[in-house]
Order: structure tokens, then C-alpha cells, then sequence
């Protein structure tokens, strides 16, 4: 025992091995009311790895070659050992990245968690969600399917419809006059790169939540409450040591994502054309669109907001901005909430209620970016689109004539 | 260290000054990157004009062939989609060709062609680049009564009339562009190049 020790007060007079441990895990003390919600973070963490190691051993066999990539995806499907579960792992992981995200980012829409002190930590989460965003675009033309193709040939002439600049933007994004070999090599690449960078920005996150503290489903500051428990009489009197209480409920949530998860790499990998899109398993061919273009099911709320504004003056460019607009906006909910209350526990009914018909919007857009344009589509996608950005622009208005209830002094049971 | 004698002004301009130069230094060297994703040489090289043989197009029907990657589509107009399309003036966004950036000065004409028989026109929609389908049937169920041909945009619904210009109200900003192009012959079309005849 004592050479263990020994061992580690080596290390710890050269490496802080132990003082991190303590300060990020063992010491870290988080609020004790911690529900489902909070499974969220730890579960795309996992996702993350998931992705960075299948996404390795996938790069081991494709080839980022317009004649081969499709070619060579297949391969990896019948002929590498075990090459469909590692790949059907890496696509079903892609959607399930985005779910756990969904549900993190309304995790902190109810909660309030992007309310000061967390502000920071707020707008760090949006990069990661553009970066993720990134990777997800460039890892989906890889395959060089069909889809994949004509979904990369949509959102790169987004930069084209940029005025003035547009043409000479699109150009040089793709390399080449269409998206072509040259595309689709440099996608590859950014797409190998980006999940480090995304893997840093995590980092930076977890930096910043450690310096302000969880916030939690009651939005009580325990920092600011009474002190000493049991294991510190100058820790949160509400906290509890991250490690083992919340990396063992941790771990109970990993056991059942995981078995949703394998459910779905197993039984459903295409999950009926939304994971995996069916024109993507014909061979990209730049003479013929598909009858119908849509992205995956992650970008489809936006999309439907691109489609949804006409092109004013004869350009496409203001549906280009109300989509980046769409999502850039996120940067400012610390400041549009003007709710004296963090937690939706304690806001009245007019917050809720605009707060859940947020998520059933989301929900419809998100349905209408995949299907064919129709007048009553279309019609329902403005309406959406106009309640989407009413939800933000608003906030500061009836978040303040909201009815809120009397916040507690400690966390509730 | 003594900070004695030490001129600060002397050192804040000294500090200035290298911080510029090394920043001049940084943007040179992010050109190249930068530089880097610009179509190569190759890529250049393939936008070489291609011909095509519209001997064997028969009328009404479509061909396609591959210029700078982009499909581009010749059409064997009939005499009745001619007769059609001045018809269609007050549906659309552009009748006249306006917007120069569309066609080559030869083609700001009605039927947006150097022989009015053969519509040549890049085949991508100026909407976000998907490829329209052609539709040349007459008042189809999915598009209308008024439809007289034309081509359909499966992304997002924009409509372009047998000349390739846009219908008003589309997502689609522009006329389909025509591309450059000449006869070699009767029968043979050059596209991607005018011998110099435009603008």
C-alpha cells in the first residue's frame, strides 16, 4: 500500500494527477436533485467517443475518391469483418449524437441554465452544436450517394447565394465548378479533423461548467446557500461529490442508451429511410436529382425555414439568413430571458406554455424540411418559421409579464 | 534584472513593431491555405467546351451532356411550345432575359436560343442547384391546368417554362443559364464556347 502511495506522491510532485481528480470528480461537488435530464452531457461524451473511434477504424478502409468512395462503403458493408457494425455504429451514432444534443440543449431551455453566471458556458454549447453541425454536413457526403451529393450540391450553393462574392465562394468551397473528386477529398479531411476540434471545445465546456457549477432542475444557486455536508463543512450543504453519486447514475444511463442504441444499430440502422436516406444507396450521378431532396432529419427544422422565406428581389439570400439567423439567435437566450426565475418550475403559464409549443413547432418544422414542398407546407412552414423566431424576439416581453412562484431557499427533494 | 535605464518607450515600439511584422508574416503565410482550395489546374482544364450531336434528337425530346461537370440539357423544341411561350410573359419573373448574367448577348432573344428549333441551358436550377426534371406533358395532375411543359424543380418547386425562364413566385431568382455555345454544323453543337461572338 504504502509503495502505491509512494507511487503517487511521485507522480502528483510532477503532474497534478490526484489534485484534478479531486477537484473535477471526487471533490466536485454537484446539486443532489440531478433527474433524467441530466443523463445528457455524460451521454454525448459517449457519443463522441463512439464516433471518433468507429469514424478511425471506417477512415481504415474508405477511400475519399469520387470513383471510389461508394465503392469502397460497400466494402466496408460486406467484405471488412465486421465492417457493417462499426459502420452502421458511426451512422446510427451520428442521429443519436443529435438526439442526446436535442434533448441536452432543451435540458437547458427548462432549466434555465444558460442564465448567469452560465452564460459563457451557454454560448461555448452553441459553438459545439455549429462544430457538430460541421462534421455531421461534411461526414454526409462521404458516401457518395446520391443524397449525399445532391444534399452537399443544396447547402454549398447557400455560400453562392451570398451577393456579390456568392459565385467565387461556392467555387472555392468546392474546389472545382461542382461538387466533385476535389470536394469531396477536402470534406474528408475536415471531417477527420473536426471531431478534435469538437473534442477541445468539450473540454472548454467542461472548464467552464466547473468554474460556475451545475446548475438544476430547481435553478437554486447551491454555491450561494448554506454550507457543510457530509463530507466538507465548507462544500454546498446541497452537493454532493460527483464521484461515485453521479458517475454511477451516470453509468445507469449509459446502460440504457446503450440498449436503445443497439436496438437500433441492429434492427432499424436506416430507421426507415430518416438515419440512412434511401437515394443514398445509388451511386452519385451529377446528370440526375433525386425526385426529392432532403437533408437528414437533424437539419430538417432549419431547412424548412430556408424554404420557407421567398427570394426577395430576385435573390435567394434572405432564406439564407433566416436559416443561419435560426440558429445563430441561440447565442443571445442569456440575454432574452428576462424571467426573475431560472428553473421552468418556477415560471408561470405563459412561459411554459411558449416553451412548449417552441417544442411541438421544432417538431413540425422539422417534419416539413422532409417532405415535398406543397401551398399547405409551405403556408405551415411560414407560420412555424415566424413562431420559431417569435419565441426568441419576444422572450424579453413575456418573460417578464410572466407570473412566476416564489423560488425556494435550498433545492427540493 | 535592474529595470534601471531601461527605455519603455524604446521597448513598446521595439514590441510594436515585431508584432506587425510578425502578423504580416502570419497573412502571407495563411495565403497559400487559403489559395490551396481554389479549383486546381485539372479542375480548370476539364471546363474545356464539349459537342454534341443533335442529329438523332427527335422533337420534344431531351438530351444531356456533361460541360464543367454541370448537366447541360438540349431540347428539340415543337412548333407548339414555340407558339407557347410568349403566351406564358406575364407568369414570369424575367420574360425578356433581362438579367445579362443568364445567357450570352446572342441568346436576349424570345426563345432564348441561336436556332429557335433547340433550347441549350445549363440544367441546374438558380434556386440552390438541384437539377429540374422536364416535364413536357400538358396540364398534368401534380402541376395544373396551365402547365404547357416546362421544367419542374423536385427540391423546392421552382418552374421554368420550355425557354428556361422562371415562372414569378418560385424560389427561384434567375432564368436558367444558357451557356455559351455555337453550331459546328447543322447537326453538331459546341458547347462551352462562341468562337468569341459573345459580349
Amino acid at each position: 500500500m504504502s509503495m502505491m502511495k509512494n507511487f503517487m506522491t511521485w507522480i502528483d510532485d510532477r503532474y497534478p494527477a490526484t489534485k484534478v481528480w479531486n477537484e473535477h470528480l471526487a471533490q466536485y461537488y454537484a446539486p443532489k436533485n440531478f433527474n433524467f435530464w441530466y443523463f445528457m452531457g455524460s451521454l454525448a461524451l459517449l457519443v463522441l467517443v463512439i464516433q471518433i473511434l468507429t469514424g478511425v477504424w471506417l477512415a481504415m478502409n474508405y477511400k475519399p475518391d469520387a470513383e471510389l468512395a461508394f465503392g469502397s462503403v460497400e466494402y466496408i458493408m460486406r467484405d471488412v469483418d465486421w465492417g457493417w457494425l462499426i459502420r452502421y455504429m458511426h451512422s446510427t451514432g451520428a442521429s443519436a449524437f443529435f438526439v442526446v444534443i436535442y434533448l441536452h440543449m432543451f435540458r437547458g431551455l427548462m432549466y434555465g441554465s444558460y442564465r448567469k453566471p452560465r452564460e459563457l458556458l451557454w454560448i461555448i454549447g452553441v459553438i459545439i452544436y455549429l462544430a457538430m453541425m460541421a462534421t455531421a454536413f461534411f461526414g454526409y457526403l462521404l458516401p457518395w450517394g446520391q443524397m449525399s451529393y445532391w444534399g452537399a450540391q443544396v447547402i454549398v450553393n447557400l455560400f453562392s447565394a451570398v451577393p456579390v462574392i456568392g459565385p467565387d465562394l461556392g467555387v472555392w468551397v468546392r474546389g472545382d465548378y461542382v461538387i466533385s473528386d476535389a470536394t469531396l477529398n477536402r470534406f474528408f479531411a475536415l471531417h477527420f479533423l473536426l471531431p478534435f476540434i469538437l473534442a477541445a471545445l468539450v473540454f472548454i465546456h467542461i472548464v467552464a461548467l466547473h468554474k460556475v457549477g451545475s446548475n438544476n432542475p430547481d435553478g437554486v444557486e447551491i454555491k450561494k446557500g448554506p454550507k457543510g455536508n457530509r463530507w466538507s463543512d465548507k462544500a454546498p450543504a446541497d452537493g454532493i461529490p460527483f464521484h461515485p453519486y453521479y458517475t454511477v447514475k451516470d453509468i445507469a444511463g449509459v446502460a440504457g442508451f446503450l440498449f436503445i442504441f443497439a436496438a437500433v444499430v441492429f434492427f432499424a440502422p436506416e430507421m426507415g429511410g430518416y438515419f440512412i436516406e434511401h437515394p443514398n444507396f445509388e451511386p452519385a450521378n451529377p446528370l440526375k436529382t433525386p425526385e426529392h431532396i432532403a437533408p437528414v432529419w437533424y437539419f430538417t427544422p432549419f431547412y424548412a425555414i430556408l424554404r420557407a422565406v421567398p427570394s426577395i428581389a430576385g435573390s435567394a439570400f434572405p432564406g439564407v439568413v433566416a436559416m443561419f439567423a435560426s440558429i445563430l439567435i441561440m447565442f443571445f437566450m442569456p440575454w432574452l430571458d428576462r424571467s426573475p426565475v431560472k428553473s421552468i418550475r418556477y415560471k408561470g403559464g405563459l412561459y411554459k406554455a411558449m416553451l412548449w409549443i417552441f417544442v411541438v413547432n421544432f417538431i413540425l418544422l422539422g417534419y416539413l424540411g422532409t417532405q415535398p414542398t406543397t401551398d399547405l407546407y409551405k403556408l405551415l412552414a411560414q407560420i412555424g418559421t415566424i413562431y420559431y423566431f417569435a419565441f426568441f424576439l419576444l422572450m424579453p416581453i413575456y418573460s417578464k409579464m410572466d407570473n412566476t412562484k416564489p423560488v425556494p431557499e435550498r433545492v427540493t427533494e | 534584472m535592474s529595470a534601471d535605464g531601461v527605455d519603455l518607450k524604446k521597448r513598446r515600439t521595439l514590441t510594436l513593431a515585431t508584432s506587425a511584422v510578425g502578423a504580416v508574416g502570419a497573412g502571407f503565410v495563411i495565403y497559400p491555405f487559403l489559395a490551396a482550395w481554389a479549383p486546381s489546374e485539372k479542375a480548370k482544364a476539364a471546363g474545356a467546351p464539349v459537342e454534341a450531336d443533335i442529329s438523332k434528337l427527335e422533337e420534344g425530346q431531351l438530351m444531356r451532356v456533361k460541360w464543367r461537370g454541370k448537366p447541360v440539357w438540349i431540347v428539340h423544341r415543337t412548333d407548339k411550345n414555340l407558339a407557347d411561350l410568349p403566351s406564358l410573359d406575364g407568369g414570369l419573373a424575367d420574360p425578356n432575359s433581362d438579367d445579362t448574367g443568364q445567357q450570352p448577348d446572342y441568346c436576349k432573344n424570345p426563345t432564348r436560343a441561336v436556332n429557335d428549333k433547340y433550347l441549350v441551358a445549363v440544367g441546374i436550377c438558380t434556386h440552390l442547384g438541384c437539377s429540374p426534371t422536364y416535364r413536357p406533358e400538358v396540364a398534368p395532375e401534380d402541376l395544373g391546368a396551365d402547365w404547357v411543359g416546362g421544367f419542374f424543380c423536385p427540391c423546392h418547386g421552382s418552374r421554368f417554362d420550355l425557354a428556361g425562364r422562371v415562372y414569378a413566385g418560385v424560389p427561384a431568382p434567375k432564368n436558367l443559364e444558357i451557356p455559351p455555345y455555337q453550331y459546328l454544323s447543322d447537326t453538331k453543337i459546341l458547347v462551352g464556347a462562341d468562337g468569341g461572338s459573345s459580349s
